[in-house]
């Protein structure tokens, strides 16, 4: 169990979101995206420009800017 | 009539439904004060009609996005009888986030399970029987796109309009904030809401800015101490309340929905491979765009635009024909085939164009790329102060800056907005281009495509170089946080492409259609007064004009009455410059007299110049009509025709002086 920002994750690896530290406005949006604390997701790319998650398949691109405010553990 | 509301996610297959549901009986609209689409269609069912409203898609009936709060809006005030659901079977959890809060606010509502196919491939088990029996509705399994399960979605829709059971669902969100629910009702409770109250309570928790404005505001309840007391404890249950919806679907999905202990590696993820990848991104997006591009130009303006232009002419002839046998008298038949007929030349012309590019931003959007477009190209805009949703404005602006401007409606950030709206003019319509060829077959006929490509170019140079400088000046702040949901690729299917073309073309039609050919039939006048003066010549009101403002070009190296009404006219209309050109050079619309006529009155650096000069300045009156509406300021809309002006000015002359220092003149 280690906690760190979801950009330090490479792809495939599963973490569950910890935190995120963004503004409401956005945090809200992506609790309401299915990104909740708890949820179980999936790196599914991670190299340049925004950071591609995947929520059991369903897949949301995240800028990395916002991808360093969630807190994840894996 | 009874209504039907359509409500769910954006990519739940919400706008396939509606179509499968309508058909051809739809029509578009905006709902009241904003510019959000509204979308109402009808079907009939055992002898009765009944409405359906295609609400716009959402991820929550919050107040995050103008969408939002016209969906909740509609559903409290608007009052369906019934709401149909539509829920993304593949992404069952999500989904129903959405379902819970039509439940808290006690609509009755038909869950259509959509995709249930995809589910199924993705081996997604779901047992329909506990899922509706856990959530308190009826749900039917549909296909959308294949027209599946909606004779059974409708019935039991309607089934229910006459039925009284109460939907409300009662979740629980922890010891805590319940009491605090029950308190706030209380409070509540003296006074006569708009809104349920218990959906009140749960949104002043919320922190849901909207529902307590409106209380501050219409209830005078900022003069007792209730919401600031509040305020300071809602930080904790804003989240808290999510968090707890979510609890109450996972304790139903458990029991109702199987997932695949490991996720199935789909089609879409390894085309997404090679579709996102770092290096290989950028050029299939440029290769892409290339085509679309291609296939615009080449279908749209050379091959059907030819055919319009040819009936065009035909309907001109014959209206001529009629005119000359009825012996009417020759300003009247002009007035009909240079004003009204050209008028409509002008509009119809332009429509193979934006039918075809709005076909293939179509197949484009329906198949899921343009999700993946945005994300490639977020990188770039972001450092240009814009957000990756930015260049499909800039996109459809190659085609026409009016749907360009109206397609920023997809950004939810306002500073993001703004700078789209007012950078897109400098994307080089189609309506530029003739104007262009004009000057390139009189100066430099074996150059063609160097020039066009530099042109364009200049005109994207500006446009970012101008967001980067609106970002940092008069739009301050964050762009809003990139947040895309990437759907599966999916067929698009025809009726949709179809729809959503003709949506938009309709628009542009009324848009574009008025107000050119008003401004078109107004030059003809212009061009024609005071009577008994030679048309189109410089003692015309419009050569008059043209004479007036003929000295502010003169740096530029074209400072004649006739270039100046050129330019004049263009801001009537860009399709207008070269018609009108060629009336007073030449008194012929078009062909090698204007060449021979613009060959003897400019140089060669002075041509450049001024095509320089149309790329840039002033939008014509249908993008300023546009840019009105969808800024509804005038300020604005002013500010967009002046500075556009003033740079288009300085680079012209900039280059005319440059190029005349260095000898090219």
């Amino acid at each position: 169990m280690e906690t760190m920002a979801l950009t330090k994750l490479g792809p495939g690896k599963n973490c569950r979101i910890k935190k995120i530290n963004a503004g409401m406005m956005a945090t809200k949006r992506l609790y309401e995206m299915g990104l909740n604390t708890g949820s179980k997701i999936k790196v599914v790319k991670n190299d340049i420009g925004p950071v591609i998650v995947s929520i059991y398949g369903n897949k949301i691109a995240l800028g990395r800017g916002l991808a360093e405010k969630i807190i994840v553990v894996n | 009539m009874n209504t039907i509301a359509l409500v769910g996610n954006p990519n739940s297959g919400k706008t396939t439904l509606f179509n499968a549901l309508t058909g051809s009986n739809q029509r578009v609209g905006n709902w009241p004060g904003v510019t959000v689409e509204k979308k109402e269609g009808s079907i009939k069912y055992k002898d009765k009609q009944y409405t359906i409203i295609d609400l716009p898609g959402a991820y929550s009936l919050g107040s995050f996005s103008e969408d939002e709060i016209i969906a909740r809006d509609y559903i409290l005030k608007g009052n369906p009888d019934v709401v149909i659901n539509v829920v993304d079977a593949t992404n069952i959890e999500r989904n129903l986030y959405l379902t819970t809060q039509l439940l808290e606010m006690g609509a009755k509502v038909v869950v259509a399970l959509n995709m249930i196919d995809e589910a199924k491939a993705k081996k997604i088990e779901i047992d329909i029987n506990t899922l509706s029996q856990k959530l308190g509705v009826p749900i039917v399994p549909t296909i959308a796109s294949k027209r599946k399960g909606i004779e059974e979605l409708v019935s039991k829709a309607i089934e229910l309009i006459d039925d009284n059971v109460d939907y409300k669902a009662h979740i629980s969100y922890g010891e805590s904030i319940d009491k605090e629910i029950e308190n706030i009702k209380a409070v509540l409770s003296k006074f006569d809401l708009d809104y349920p109250t218990d959906w009140v309570a749960v949104k002043v928790l919320e922190g849901d800015p909207y529902v307590i404005s409106k209380l501050e505001k219409d209830y005078a309840l900022n003069k007792t101490s209730f919401l600031k007391d509040l305020r300071e404890k809602e930080e904790d249950y804003e989240l808290e309340i999510i968090n707890k919806r979510y609890e109450y679907i996972n304790r139903i999905t458990r029991e109702a929905v199987k997932l695949p202990e490991e996720q199935i590696e789909t089609l879409s993820d390894k085309i997404d491979r090679v579709i996102t990848h770092k290096f290989l991104g950028l050029p299939i997006f440029g290769l892409i765009m290339f085509i679309v591009f291609q296939l615009t130009f080449a279908i749209g303006e050379e091959l059907l635009g030819g055919y319009v232009a040819a009936a065009v002419e035909i309907l001109g002839a014959g209206v001529e024909n009629i005119l000359i046998r009825i012996n009417a008298p020759d300003w009247l038949i002009s007035f009909f085939i240079e004003g009204i007929v050209g008028g409509i030349g002008t509009v119809l012309e332009f429509v193979p164009l934006i039918v075809v590019l709005y076909m293939l931003m179509g197949i484009l959007e329906d198949s899921g790329y343009m999700a993946r477009a945005a994300y490639i190209m977020d990188n770039i805009m972001r450092a240009l102060g814009l957000h990756g949703k930015s260049f499909i404005s800039m996109i459809i602006g190659f085609g026409c800056n009016v749907p360009g401007v109206m397609s920023t409606r997809t950004l939810e950030n306002k500073k993001d907005r703004m700078i789209s709206i007012l950078i897109n003019p400098f994307m080089s319509c189609g309506a530029r281009i003739p104007i262009y060829l004009v000057f390139i077959s009189a100066f430099f006929p074996n150059h063609g495509g160097i020039i066009l490509f530099s042109l364009y170019f200049l005109g994207i140079f500006i446009a970012l170089l101008m967001a980067k400088i609106f970002s940092k000046t008069l739009f301050k702040g964050e762009s809003s946080y990139f947040i895309m949901e990437l759907p599966p690729y999916r067929m698009p299917t025809i009726r949709n492409v179809l729809r959503n073309m003709w949506d938009n073309v309709s628009e542009f039609l009324v848009r574009a259609g008025t107000i050119i050919f008003f401004v078109v039939a107004l030059l003809w006048v212009l061009a024609m007064l005071p009577v008994g003066v030679e048309p189109y010549s410089q003692e015309s009101i419009l050569g008059k004009i043209g004479t007036l403002i003929a000295p502010i070009f003169a740096p530029a190296g074209y400072g004649t009455w006739q270039a100046a009404v050129g330019l004049f006219s263009g801001i009537a209309a860009k399709e207008a410059v070269v018609a009108i050109l060629g009336m007073v050079y030449a008194g012929a619309q078009e062909g090698t007299a204007l060449i021979n006529a613009i060959q003897s009155a400019f140089t060669p650096l002075s041509a450049v110049s001024f095509m320089v000069m149309t790329l840039l300045y002033t939008p014509c009156a249908a993008t300023l009509g546009a840019i009105k509406k969808e800024t509804g300021s005038l300020k604005w809309t002013v500010f967009s025709a002046l500075y556009s002006f003033a740079i288009a000015w300085l680079v012209s002359v900039l280059v005319y002086q440059v190029g005349t220092a260095v000898g090219l003149g």
